[in-house]
């Protein structure tokens, strides 16, 4: 009979029968069970945005039913394994943008999947969570806070391939994969001298940005800055979504009753203006809910973070936990108006499956930890 | 603190950790707190606003696809065009009884009553309030049909939307090219908002390659529709575009007219094109006619061809497999993509390297004994004329063309200083013609090998190769283009043009055309400018002299010729067997090839002929070639 360790102290009591399957799994429940709620109100929105096809519930449903599996796979590999393994899966995943970048193959004119004849894969997803794992390992056995070289190697193995992606170009994946290594980097305690040297550095270099920057992106930045002159171009995937998120009032206009989606007014809107949508059929209210539940997954991966044991679990689980909150923050800034459009999809309910596997298998990360934390500390 | 050894505080790095992860906690909330608060400012202090604002949302911007541009010949010939075809749609929303409509229609002869279960599935699984497409093409007698019963049939219409119509058919469908239906693949490359109400995109040809030119700028306009999404009304866009403009607002204009696409003058003479095919009318073959000095492709010929008019229609994926399965691979634009080996056509280009590089003098003769072999060898490469023809120079060398006066002086040459020359005329690379899918060819060097070959024995240059590079065969290979641009610039005496095909453009709107300027390459000089008269007279002698291999094909011209045949081998005859035509297989037959530029004093076209399995090129290409020429001067005389 298992009893559950945790709790050594109090009396020991069998586990239930489900409880024992997670715990052979690796599993954690409590993230498991938000996780599913999240998937379930997406595909509730998603059956809605994709004008009631039952075609594009199941295929998401497949992508969803693949991602888990990748959670579930990368939830049984003990975080020390993961550890060795960090540098060659950041060397292959460099190798592989590279590749994407001579040969890869062309979408929405920009060059991010790579074709291996069975599956297309876009590389710059695995960096996603080989640049936040990478700059663990390299931090794990070195004193912290880092020292200055220590930070160098490390912004050398953030930006450059934040740099590859940026030049496919996928400006939204390139920030989110620096913002993953960049977390770390602060986790591990980065002194708040270098911390300002870097934002007055990125401010100087906003300049240059500008200027290498592509004519969409461009456009996407001065919309942001006024959506009213180009109400049929590029502002209007703003104006229309703020017209769905305020028509959608406290209460919203009730499941498949948004006109703002239904009527194709809103653009987008399975994919990153999806929060948009919710907005629209179930209001305030159905948002604060969505909301919550995120809320609830990152605090639950801080936890995790805070509760893991070495130095790589610890900055690994931080960074995970909080780009997943950036990416909320970043999909739900874009469809309200606060920040300018990037492609970033709202996590776990915008259509498409590239960034759901590499999303749950940061989660299936975070649970081998929890599961794999030795009891009694030092 | 440098050079100081730090060690690891595992206590103080947890202590720092937690205090990060409690800094990070709180942007959390404020950030969360930011969110919330924008999310309450619109969706409960501005409610009302945006309440309004949705319900008015009862203008719809449409796009309107722009007119695509017209492509026409240099003599102003329509080569592409935009006719009406007429098309059944039905909105369900408006139809109370599918089913009996469907089979109503079919009583008239609108549907295919074998189709009705498929409309109907078709109609079943479209949005209410959107037209649904149940015929493509409707032909007169139906669009009439229908007109008489339309009071029967709400909800049904029959609409004219534009097509793109190639009225030379399988004539241009190499060079133009075709459009075909846009799949979301395309969408990855095009810009889906201007896009966003075309139907069809270049797939080919010039079609392809000057998608940009040629597609216009999409306009809006603005439909009103009511709650559910039906349209009420059309807004008249130039209505809209009367209201004064708000100050410093083009955004604020809500409908915009499409800007049509450009139209492009291309380069080629239909008539000559029209010649040209009849000529090679039941070959494999291709023809390219160039005018030297512009580089402009007057004629560009593969047959068979096939009707590009079927993809512009939405062809049936039997017709598809039938073009693509069918043996002599009429998709392939052989002129641009066939690859051949040029054979002997190659000689004059050699007799010029021969010159440049002081290897001969025009008179130094040589003796054809029949065959040749390297010193130590016994392999024998042989002549085409199975006696020999005795001594020849120069001249006689390749008025004859006598393959032992080039393979001597193919290794005196060296196949370095062939490789050289030869890619200096254009050969072993693409032109750089204004169409995609150009092949390269092949201009063999030892350096080539060494890159080409894997296996280390495969990578040695045997002196052999070199022997049987100097009549244009071995790994040698070019395309009929080529083969036209390089005999050009032997017609220009050294001048080098990049082939166009598109000479200019038109704008439809304000009638400004815009001539190209064509794109000079770097001039090929000679040592010795006086070997360019020295090879166009050997060519000459060709079509001329008494002994001239396409003497018969040329008599009686009106005009000089400076030619050259080429027979190329398909297959390699053994050393001790005898080549004969009849008893080899159609497939290995060789390939007849024939070039040509006039007047050789002054040139107005160059021309290549290739015909596969032809034979021989004096027989099959030189005719063929004579037709293409006598059209372009009797139209001339005109």
């Amino acid at each position: 009979m298992i009893f559950e360790e945790t709790q050594a102290f109090e009396t020991r009591r069998p586990l239930s029968a489900p409880a024992h399957l997670l715990r052979s799994l690796h599993l954690d429940a409590q993230l498991l069970v938000a996780l599913i709620a999240i998937c379930a109100i997406g595909l509730t929105v998603l059956y809605s945005a994709m004008a009631e096809s039952t075609q594009a519930l199941i295929s998401q449903s497949a992508r969803l039913g693949v991602a888990f599996f990748a959670m579930i796979v990368l939830a049984q590999v003990p975080p020390k394994k993961l550890r060795m393994w960090a540098p060659w899966v950041f060397l292959a995943g460099l190798g592989l943008l590279i590749a994407v970048l001579v040969m890869g193959e062309l979408g929405k004119g920009a060059r991010r999947w790579l074709d291996l004849g069975i599956i297309r894969f876009q590389p710059s997803e695995i960096m996603k969570l080989a640049v936040p794992m990478m700059a663990a390992w390299y931090l794990h056995e070195r004193p912290l806070p880092p020292s200055f070289g220590a930070v160098f190697v490390i912004a050398l193995m953030v930006f450059t391939p934040a740099l590859l992606i940026a030049m496919q170009p996928d400006l939204g994946t390139a920030v989110l994969v620096a913002c993953a290594g960049s977390i770390v980097l602060l986790l591990a305690g980065l002194k708040l001298r270098y911390l300002v040297a870097t934002g007055a550095l990125l401010l100087a270099a906003v300049p240059l940005l500008w200027h290498f920057m592509l004519d969409y992106q461009r456009r996407r930045v001065l919309t942001f800055l006024n959506p009213e002159t180009d109400p049929l171009g590029a502002g209007y995937n703003i104006i229309q979504s703020k017209i769905a998120l305020g028509s959608g009032g406290v209460f919203g206009k009730g499941w498949l009753n948004g006109t703002q989606a239904h009527l194709e007014f809103l653009p987008e809107r399975s994919t990153d203006f999806i929060f948009a949508v919710m907005g629209e059929e179930f209001g305030l209210l159905g948002l604060l809910a969505l909301l919550a539940i995120y809320l609830f997954v990152v605090g639950r991966g801080l936890y995790i973070a805070a509760h893991a044991q070495d130095t790589f679990s610890r900055l690994l689980a931080g960074s995970i936990s909080l780009t997943f909150f950036v990416y909320v923050f970043v999909n739900a800034g874009m469809v309200c108006g606060l920040l300018p459009v990037v492609g970033v999809p709202l996590p776990l309910v915008s259509f498409g499956g590239t960034s759901m596997v590499t999303l749950l298998a940061g989660f299936g990360i975070l649970m081998s930890i929890h599961s794999r934390r030795r009891l009694l500390p030092a | 603190m440098a050079g100081s050894i730090r060690f690891k505080n595992l206590r103080d790095e947890q202590h720092t950790f937690l205090k990060r992860i409690l800094i990070a906690a709180l942007f959390i909330v404020l950030l969360s707190g930011l969110l919330v608060w924008r999310l309450v400012h619109l969706q409960v202090v501005s409610y009302t606003h945006f309440t309004e604002l949705s319900q008015g949302n009862r203008i719809r911007i449409e796009p309107m696809p722009p007119t695509r541009g017209l492509i026409y010949d240099r003599n102003g010939h329509v080569l592409a065009e935009n006719v009406p075809t007429y098309r059944l749609e039905m909105i369900p929303e408006q139809v109370d009884d599918v089913r009996g409509t469907l089979e109503r229609l079919a009583a008239l002869g609108l549907v295919e009553p074998d189709e009705i279960d498929r409309l109907k599935d078709l109609v079943r699984r479209h949005r209410r309030f959107e037209p649904v497409t149940l015929g493509f093409r409707m032909t007169e007698d139906q669009v009439g049909a229908f007109a008489v019963n339309r009071q029967h049939f709400p909800g049904v219409d029959i609409r004219a939307r534009l097509r793109r119509h190639y009225p030379f058919g399988e004539l241009t469908a190499h060079t133009i090219g075709y459009v075909g239906g846009i799949s979301s693949a395309d969408f990855e490359r095009l810009d889906r908002a201007n896009y966003a109400g075309s139907s069809q995109v270049g797939r080919s040809g010039i079609e392809r390659r000057y998608e940009e030119t040629l597609h216009g700028t999409v306009g809006y306009r603005q439909i009103v529709v009511n709650a559910r999404g039906r349209v009420l009304e059309q807004l008249d866009p130039t209505a809209a575009e009367a209201q004064p403009a708000r100050p410093g607002g083009e955004g604020r204009r809500r409908s915009r007219e499409p800007l049509p696409g450009d139209d492009l003058v291309t380069s080629l003479d239909i008539r000559l094109q029209q010649a040209a095919a009849e000529a090679l009318e039941g070959w494999r073959a291709a023809a390219v006619v160039v005018e030297p000095r512009s580089g402009d492709v007057l004629a560009m010929v593969s047959t068979p061809s096939f009707d590009p008019n079927l993809f512009s229609g939405g062809l049936s994926r039997a017709q598809y497999q039938g073009l693509l399965n069918d043996p002599a691979n009429p998709l392939l634009n052989r002129a641009l993509r066939g690859i051949y080996p040029p054979g002997s056509t190659i000689k004059p280009h050699l007799g010029l390297a021969l010159l440049h590089h002081d290897i001969v003098d025009p008179d130094r003769r040589i003796f054809c004994r029949g065959h040749f072999s390297l010193p130590n060898s016994r392999h024998r490469f042989r002549d085409w004329l199975r006696q020999g023809h005795g001594h020849a120079d120069l001249k006689q060398g390749i008025a004859q063309s006598c393959d032992v006066y080039f393979y001597t002086t193919a290794v005196e040459l060296g196949i370095d200083r062939m490789h050289d020359f030869l890619v200096a005329m254009g050969l072993g690379q693409p032109t750089g013609i204004d169409i995609l899918g150009e092949r390269a060819g092949l201009v063999p060097s030892p350096a080539w090998k060494r890159q080409a070959f894997t296996r280390r024995e495969d990578q040695a240059w045997f002196p052999g190769e070199t022997v049987i590079a100097g009549i244009g065969q071995g790994y040698m290979t070019a395309t009929p283009l080529q083969l036209a641009h390089s005999t050009g610039v032997i017609a220009a005496r050294g001048l080098r043009s990049r082939p166009r095909l598109v000479i200019g453009s038109g704008n439809g709107t304000n009638g400004e055309s815009v001539d190209f300027d064509p794109e000079a390459l770097s001039r090929l000089v000679l040592k010795d400018p006086h070997a360019w008269e020295t090879i166009v007279d050997t060519m000459v002698e060709v079509t001329r002299g008494p002994r001239g291999t396409s003497r018969l094909s040329m008599q009686g011209t009106g005009y000089t010729v400076a030619g050259k045949t080429g027979t190329a081998q398909v297959f390699t005859v053994g050393q001790d067997e005898e080549y004969v035509e009849e008893e080899v297989h159609e497939l290995l037959r060789d390939h007849a090839l024939y070039v040509a530029f006039a007047p050789a004093e002054d040139p107005e076209i160059a021309l290549a002929v290739v015909v596969e399995n032809g034979g021989s090129g004096s027989r099959t290409a030189a005719p063929i070639a004579r037709a293409i020429m006598d059209r372009w001067f009797e139209a001339r005389e005109q």
